[in-house]
């Protein structure tokens, strides 16, 4: 073997709350970081380096390495929206091979679902300054239309149906039937799903995830340290991460950066998709889910229609068993910021400790995916592959 | 009620644009670098970072690259990104037509409707008949 791991997800937590009126976001936020480091056997004076993204309520990292009273030497705040979560897993790692912590402590919370409330935590940049605004804003950009604009080209380019896209949803809600904590614990058909209401183009309501408060926390650390732990070694064996925009004008909406995010950590992990036996795939919407599929090279691009067939992505079914907490359709979308679940349903198939009616079988190789933004506008993809060993 | 655009809010470096919209005339930026055109508008061109870009006046002509109807807000409407005879892609909105029968491919022409702030017209498309 030549890859030798830089670094292990010794801890992992997904707060049980779905609706959280009664809790503040910066609790939120210590309740999964307390969640994870108690997962991995370690206390919060183990931690010395913090990752968040602008969930995290305050200036960066600093209201709340307060809040829970941290000793850090390293921090890091990375913001590409949902993808965040999983970049702060590869930025860890590196941070930790080159000495700069021991003890990476990742955190997303927030709830979205108080808003309305006027209770909420992250509202939606409305920046004039940012050199896009004036060009999509008059428009009325929203990210509804963005999904539906490039859901509506592929069915344009291949013939991808609505059954075919509602069939991501069918194995999502197979999954979360088996989630006492799932949002939506109710299995539906392909025929619920097409003969929702239509939203957006020709996305049904049943394409579209859910809004969940809560969140959930990652524990990053040194070989070392993960190895004197009693938990099962999930190693970060591949890391990419890529960013793309309209390319002045000139982008193909169908494509996404998952095409050189998934290469770069392919190439790292020195190891193919057809290696991969659980992928947790952002699934903000059903056609999110399905162009990671294409673009991370699980099937000829295009294909994807035919690939989610028939139960293709439902664990014990299909070739490629996906999301098997549910995912965002059906489980928990957090803050509307999708990728630290999928870290974290990776991390419990390499342990065994997934559901047992979803467990993939002596599951060793799995693949976590991000996308953060707007298909077809601004978007930044990470992808990362983790071995247990 | 018809969708009411937000206003754009322009930067010193957009003026021109957006003073030619109220003329009814859609503007892009070309470089005179490299020969390419771009979308959306910078003084330094995307593609070989030349500052030599200029404005030139584009036929108004394209067509869609895709579309979505919001159905399900206040007041529905229809996002779409329309590939321009000079070759660059812009967000706009399609306008006048029956949302169900858009196709990709459908050729369409500028035209420029008062957005919130009434002294500013932004840039949209209908459907060629
Ligand atoms: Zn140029």
């Amino acid at each position: 073997m030549f890859r030798t791991p830089l670094a292990y997800i010794v801890g992992a937590y997904e707060h049980p709350l779905r609706d959280a009126p009664e809790t503040s976001v910066a609790q939120l936020h210590a309740e999964v970081a307390l969640g994870a480091l108690a997962d991995a056997g370690l206390s919060k004076d183990d931690v010395d380096g913090f990752f968040c993204g602008p969930d995290a309520p305050g200036t960066g990292p600093l209201s709340l390495a307060d809040y829970m009273n941290l000793n850090l030497r390293h921090v890091d705040t990375t913001n590409t929206s949902g993808s965040s979560y999983l970049i702060h897993v590869a930025h860890a790692v590196q941070a930790i091979a080159a000495g700069k912590c021991n003890v990476a402590l990742i955190t997303l919370a927030g709830r979205p679902r108080q808003q309305g409330k006027g209770k909420g935590s992250l509202k939606r940049a409305d920046d004039p300054n940012q050199p896009d605004f004036q060009w999509e804003h008059p428009f009325g950009l929203q990210i509804l239309g963005a999904y539906g604009m490039v859901a509506e080209r592929h069915r344009h380019l291949y013939g991808t149906t609505a059954e075919q896209m509602g069939w991501v949803k069918v194995a999502a809600s197979h999954h979360a039937q088996h989630n006492p904590h799932a949002m939506l614990r109710k299995v539906v058909t392909v025929e619920d799903v097409v003969t929702s209401p239509l939203v957006a183009g020709p996305l049904h309501r049943l394409d579209c995830c859910v809004v969940t408060d809560g969140g959930g926390a990652l524990v990053v650390a040194r070989p070392e340290i993960a190895r004197s732990l009693k938990r099962p070694l999930v190693a970060v064996i591949g890391c990419g991460e890529a960013p793309m925009g309209q390319a002045g004008g000139y982008a193909e909406i169908t494509n996404t950066a998952a095409q050189r995010s998934g290469a770069a950590a392919f190439a790292e992990a020195g190891i193919t998709p057809a290696d991969i036996q659980y992928a947790s795939l952002y699934d903000s919407f059903t056609i999110t889910a399905m162009l990671q599929i294409e673009d991370l090279g699980f099937c000829e691009k295009g294909q994807v229609g035919r690939f989610v067939m028939d139960g293709n992505l439902i664990s014990g079914v299909g070739k490629l068993p996906f999301n098997t907490d549910g995912g965002g359709l059906c489980n928990n979308h957090p803050v509307n910021r999708g990728g630290m679940t999928k870290a974290l349903e990776a991390v419990r198939q390499l342990r065994g400790e997934a559901h047992p009616a979803v467990q993939v079988p002596n599951c060793r190789l799995a693949l976590a995916n991000a996308i953060g933004g707007q298909l077809g506008v601004r978007h930044a993809s990470s992808t990362l592959i983790l071995e247990r060993e | 009620m018809p969708f009411l655009n937000p206003a754009p809010t322009p930067t010193p470096d957009s003026e021109p644009f957006w003073q030619a919209a109220n003329c009814g005339e859609l503007l892009i930026k070309h470089c005179e670098g490299c020969g390419q055109a771009h979308w959306y508008p910078r003084p330094n061109c995307p593609f070989c970072a030349s500052d030599r870009t200029v404005w030139r006046k584009a036929s108004g002509r394209g067509t869609i690259q895709s579309h979505c109807h919001l159905r399900r807000v206040a007041d529905p409407y229809v996002l779409a990104y329309v590939t321009l005879e000079e070759g660059p892609t812009m967000m706009t909105n399609i306008i006048d037509c029956d949302p169900d029968s858009l196709k990709i491919g459908d050729p369409v022409t500028v035209s420029f409707i008062p957005s919130a702030d009434p002294d500013q017209r932004v840039p949209v498309f209908t459907v060629q008949v």
